[in-house]
C-alpha cells in the first residue's frame, strides 16, 4: 500500500496529460480524467459569465432608483446570473470535475464504468450550454431562474423556450453522469475495498447520483409542459386556460429543492476529505457522517413545500413540510460537529486547502443555521421572498458549495496537474473570499428582516446603506475569485512538481504518479485497510 | 449614515411583536452555535496544529455518546422551534370573527384595493387602527404577492382563485407594501403605502372619498347592465336559479358533486360556468370572461352576498 513511488520529472514520464496531442485528443477522449478538465473548462468560462450578471447586478443596485440599466434589463441580469451558476456551475461543478476526475482513481479503478457515456454527458452540458449562451445573446430570458407560471407561459416575451430547453438538455448530462458514477461504484470497486471502506467523498458522489437520477427527469418533464404552454396553450399552469399555477411549482421544487442537495452533498463529501487529511486524523464518526448524507439526500425530496408556505397552501401541509424540513437541520448538524470533532488532536496543518475547508464549516454553519428561520412557519412567512431568503442560500451554495469546490480543487490540483501552485497566495485568495463574501451576504440577512424583497430592480432609499455595504463586500468577493485562476493557469507551465503525495494524504488516488498515467494505475491496488487510516502508517512503520 | 441603520423594521401589528421574539431566539440560537464552532474550531486548530511534517496524532474512532448527544440535542432543541413557530402561525393565519374585509387585485404593475363602502385607491391602502382587517386578494395576470413588512405578513394574490390575509393595525402611521413574488418588468415598482389612521380621521376619509356608490350597488348595477337579470331573475320566465339567499349555501351540481357557494365558487360560475353548472339547469350560461373583470366580480359577489343566505336548505 505504501509502497514509494519512484519520483521520475513530469516530462519525461508518459500520463494522461502527454499521452496524445491535439484538439481531436481532448474532444474524442474517454479518459475520465480529461473529461474531467473539459468539464473544468467549461464550467469556469461559466462561472464568469455567471460572475459578470453578478457583477452587473451589484452595481446596479449601488442606487436607490438603479444606478445602471432599466428595470427589463436588470431582470435578465438576476435571471441569467441565477440560470448559470445553478444549472451550468453549481450543480456540474463538483460532480463532473471533482467527481469524473476521482470516482474512478479514489475506488482504484481504470475508468468509469461507461467512458463513451461519460464524453457524451460532456456534448450534452455543452450543447445545453450553447443553448442558453444563445438566448443570452439574443435577448435573454426574465422569468427568474424559477421560470413561476403564468409569467413564464403567458406574460413574459423573453426567450423562455429556449433557456428551458438548455436546462432541460443539460439535465440530461446530469443523468447520464449520475447513472455512470451509481455503476462505478457498485462494480467497479477494488479489491478489498468495500463499502465502509470507502473515502466520504464516494459516498457523498453516491447519494448525488441517486437525487441526479430521481429528481432530474422531474425538472424535464416540468419544463416541457411549460413549454407545451407556452406554445401549444395547452392549459396545464395558467388559471386562464384552465391550468393551476401552483401545481408548476410543486414539480419545479420536487427537483430544485433536492437540486440544492445536489450542490451541496458533494461539497460535504470534499470537506470529509480535506479535514481528515489536514489533520491527519480518521474523520470522527465516519458511520454517522456517511449515512448523514443518504439521510439528507432522502429527505431532500420531502421538503419541497417549504417554499410555498405563503402560496396559499394549506396550514396542515406547511406544517407537515415545515417539520420535515426541520429534520434536515439534524443530519447536517450532525455533519459539523463531527468534523470539528476531527480536529480534536489532529495535527492540523494551515495549507489553503484547509482554510477552505475551515472556512467552509463557518458558512455552511450559518447558512444552515439561518435556514431554521425559514423551516418556521411563524418567521417564514416575514422572510418568505425577501434578502433574507438571498443571503442564507448564497451562505450555502457560496460560502458553501464554492468554497468546498476551491477546497477540493486545491487540494487535488497537484493531483491533476502534477505541478504546485504558490501556497502563500492560495492562503491570501482563501482569506480574501472568506472575507469578502461575509461583507456581500451577511447585510443582506438584515435587508431581507427589514422587508426589502428579492429581485427589485429599484428600492427605497431606506435600504441603500446595506445595498452599498453588500456591493462593497462584492467587488473584495470578485478579487478573490480572480486571484486562484491567475496562478493555477501560472502553476501548470512554472508550479514546481508535486510528487506523487505531496499532503502525505491517504487515499488510492494519492499511490499513483501525479499527473496520474492514462490508465490510472500500473497495477490495480488491493485495499487493506479503512479509508483516512492515517495512525495506521505509523504502526506499518510509513 | 450609519447610525440610522435601522436593524429591525417597525412593529406596528397585533402579530409583529410575537414573530420578532421567535426571530430573536432563532438569532440567538445562531449565533451561539456559530460562536461554539467558530471558538472549537480556533482553539483545537491552534492547540494542535501540526509540529513536525511526520508527526502521527492517535487514532479516534468516534464517540456514540458524543453522537448520540448532539444528535439528540439539536433533535429537542428543533422540536422546541417547530411548536413554537407552527402554534405562532396557526394563531396568525385565523382572522378574528369580526373583521371587516377590504379587496386586493393585483395587476401588472399595481395594486387595486377596494372597500366595501366605496372607496378605491390605487397603490394606497387606508384602514383604521385596531380593527381587525381581512384582506380577500386575487390576481388579473399572473402571481403577485402583498407583503407588508411593519405588519409580518405577506401572502401571494394568485390569478383564478381567492386568498386571504388579515391583521390588526396597532400604530397611527404610514408604512410599505410591496410585491414579493417577481411578476415581470414593473416588479419593483409595485409598491404602496399602507396608511394606518385613527378610527375617526378613518371615518372621514372614507366619507371623503366614497363615490356614493358603495360594492354592493356597484355589483348590483354590474348585475343588470351585463345581463345576468336576463335569466336569474326572480320572474317564472327566469331560466337560471334564483340566486337570492345563495351564498354561503350548499350547491349540488350537475355532476352530483355538493359544493358550498362561496367566493371562489361564485366567481368560478361567472367565468367557467360549463365546469360547475348546478343541477336540474341546462347548460346555456356563456362565459363572461373578458366583460368583467376582477374588480368587477369582487362587486358582483358583494350585490350576491348582500341577497343574504337562506339557513339550511340545499339549493337544486
Amino acid at each position: 500500500m505504501s509502497a514509494t513511488i519512484a519520483e521520475v520529472p513530469i516530462e519525461s514520464r508518459v500520463h494522461y496529460l502527454n499521452a496524445d496531442y491535439g484538439i481531436r485528443s481532448w474532444l474524442l477522449t474517454t479518459d475520465h480524467k480529461r473529461i474531467a478538465l473539459l468539464y473544468l473548462a467549461s464550467i469556469t468560462f461559466m462561472f464568469f459569465i455567471g460572475g459578470a450578471a453578478a457583477v452587473l447586478i451589484r452595481l446596479h443596485l449601488l442606487e436607490p432608483q438603479g444606478a445602471l440599466v432599466q428595470p427589463e434589463t436588470y431582470n435578465k441580469l438576476f435571471t441569467m446570473h441565477g440560470v448559470v451558476m445553478i444549472f451550468f456551475f453549481l450543480i456540474p461543478a463538483i460532480p463532473a470535475v471533482l467527481g469524473n476526475f476521482l470516482v474512478p482513481l479514489m475506488i482504484g479503478a481504470r475508468d468509469l464504468a461507461f467512458p463513451r457515456l461519460n464524453l457524451l454527458s460532456w456534448y450534452v452540458y455543452v450543447v445545453g450550454a450553447l443553448f442558453t449562451l444563445a438566448a443570452l445573446l439574443t435577448g435573454g430570458v426574465d422569468t427568474g431562474w424559477t421560470f413561476y407560471t403564468p409569467y413564464s407561459t403567458t406574460y413574459s416575451n423573453s426567450n423562455v423556450i429556449l433557456v428551458g430547453l438548455g436546462a432541460f438538455i443539460t439535465g440530461f448530462s446530469s443523468i447520464l453522469t449520475g447513472l455512470n458514477f451509481i455503476v462505478t461504484i457498485h462494480k467497479m470497486r477494488a479489491p478489498g475495498l468495500t463499502w465502509f471502506r470507502m473515502p466520504l467523498f464516494i459516498w457523498a458522489i453516491y447519494a448525488t447520483s441517486i437525487i441526479f437520477l430521481l429528481g432530474t427527469p422531474v425538472v424535464a418533464i416540468t419544463l416541457a409542459l411549460l413549454a407545451l404552454e407556452r406554445l401549444l396553450h395547452v392549459g396545464i399552469f395558467d388559471p386562464k386556460l384552465g391550468g393551476d399555477p401552483l401545481l408548476f411549482q410543486h414539480l419545479f421544487w420536487f427537483y430544485s429543492h433536492p437540486a440544492v442537495y445536489i450542490m451541496i452533498l458533494p461539497a460535504l463529501g470534499v470537506m470529509s476529505e480535506l479535514i481528515s487529511c489536514f489533520s491527519r486524523k480518521r474523520i470522527f464518526g465516519y458511520s454517522f457522517v456517511g449515512f448523514s448524507s443518504m439521510a439528507i439526500a432522502a429527505l431532500s425530496f420531502l421538503v419541497w413545500g417549504h417554499h410555498m408556505f405563503v402560496t396559499g397552501q394549506s396550514v396542515y401541509a406547511g406544517l407537515v413540510f415545515s417539520a420535515l424540513s426541520f429534520l434536515v437541520a439534524i443530519p447536517s448538524a450532525i455533519k459539523v460537529f463531527n468534523w470539528t470533532a476531527t480536529l480534536y488532536k489532529g495535527s492540523i496543518s494551515y495549507d489553503a486547502p484547509m482554510l477552505y475547508a475551515l472556512g467552509f464549516i463557518g458558512l455552511f454553519t450559518m447558512g444552515g443555521l439561518t435556514g431554521l428561520f425559514l423551516a418556521s412557519l411563524a418567521t417564514d412567512v416575514h422572510l418568505n421572498g425577501t434578502y433574507f431568503i438571498v443571503a442564507h442560500f448564497h451562505y450555502i451554495m457560496v460560502g458553501g458549495t464554492i468554497m468546498a469546490y476551491l477546497g477540493g480543487l486545491h487540494f487535488w490540483w497537484p493531483k491533476i496537474s502534477g505541478r504546485l501552485y504558490p501556497d502563500g497566495w492560495a492562503r491570501f485568495a482563501a482569506l480574501i473570499i472568506f472575507v469578502g463574501f461575509n461583507l456581500t451576504f451577511f447585510p443582506q440577512f438584515m435587508l431581507g428582516y427589514l422587508g426589502m424583497p428579492r429581485r427589485y430592480a429599484v428600492y427605497p432609499p431606506e435600504f441603500q446603506v446595506l445595498n452599498v455595504m453588500s456591493s462593497a463586500g462584492a467587488s473584495i468577493l470578485g478579487v478573490g475569485y480572480l486571484i486562484p485562476l491567475i496562478y493555477f493557469i501560472w502553476s501548470l507551465r512554472y508550479g514546481p512538481p508535486a510528487g506523487p503525495n505531496p499532503w502525505k494524504a491517504k487515499g488510492l488516488e494519492w499511490q499513483t504518479p501525479s499527473p496520474p498515467p492514462t490508465e490510472n494505475f500500473e497495477e490495480i491496488p488491493v485495499v487493506t485497510e479503512e479509508a483516512y487510516a492515517y495512525a495506521a502508517e505509523e504502526k506499518h512503520g510509513g | 449614515m450609519l447610525l440610522k441603520l435601522p436593524f429591525q423594521p417597525d412593529q406596528a401589528s397585533t402579530i409583529a411583536e410575537g414573530v420578532d421574539r421567535l426571530y430573536l431566539f432563532l438569532t440567538f440560537i445562531t449565533l451561539f452555535f456559530t460562536a461554539i464552532i467558530f471558538a472549537t474550531i480556533f482553539y483545537f486548530a491552534v492547540k494542535y496544529r501540526r509540529r513536525s511534517d511526520d508527526e502521527r496524532p492517535p487514532e479516534i474512532e468516534g464517540s456514540l455518546p458524543l453522537e448520540l448527544a448532539w444528535t439528540l440535542i439539536p433533535t429537542l432543541l428543533t422540536v422546541v422551534i417547530f411548536v413554537w413557530a407552527s402554534s405562532l402561525y396557526f394563531r396568525n393565519a385565523r382572522p378574528p370573527r369580526a373583521s371587516s374585509e377590504i379587496f386586493v387585485v393585483g395587476k401588472q404593475w399595481m395594486w387595486h384595493l377596494q372597500h366595501p363602502e366605496g372607496p378605491r385607491e390605487i397603490n394606497e391602502l387606508h384602514v383604521p387602527v385596531g380593527v381587525p382587517i381581512q384582506l380577500t386578494m386575487t390576481s388579473e395576470d399572473v402571481i403577485h404577492d402583498f407583503f407588508i413588512p411593519a405588519f409580518r405578513i405577506k401572502k401571494d394574490a394568485l390569478p383564478g382563485r381567492y386568498s386571504s390575509i388579515w391583521f390588526e393595525a396597532t400604530k397611527i402611521g404610514t408604512y410599505h407594501f410591496f410585491c414579493a413574488q417577481y411578476c415581470g418588468a414593473e416588479h419593483s415598482g409595485m409598491i404602496g403605502w399602507v396608511y394606518v389612521m385613527s378610527p375617526a380621521d378613518y371615518a372621514q376619509w372614507l366619507a371623503n372619498n366614497s363615490s356614493g356608490e358603495t360594492m354592493e350597488a356597484a355589483g348590483r348595477r354590474l348585475f343588470n347592465q351585463v345581463g345576468c337579470n336576463g335569466c336569474h331573475s326572480e320572474s317564472s320566465s327566469a331560466t337560471g336559479p334564483s340566486l337570492k339567499g345563495l351564498y354561503g349555501q350548499s350547491v349540488r351540481l350537475a355532476d352530483g358533486r355538493t359544493v358550498p357557494a362561496n367566493d371562489d365558487y361564485l366567481r368560478g360560475t361567472i367565468l367557467t360556468p360549463f365546469k360547475q353548472r348546478v343541477a336540474g339547469y341546462p347548460a346555456i350560461m356563456p362565459t363572461f370572461q373578458g366583460q368583467v373583470n376582477e374588480e368587477q366580480i369582487l362587486q358582483l359577489i358583494a350585490y350576491l352576498k348582500s341577497l343574504g343566505p337562506e339557513e339550511g336548505k340545499v339549493k337544486q
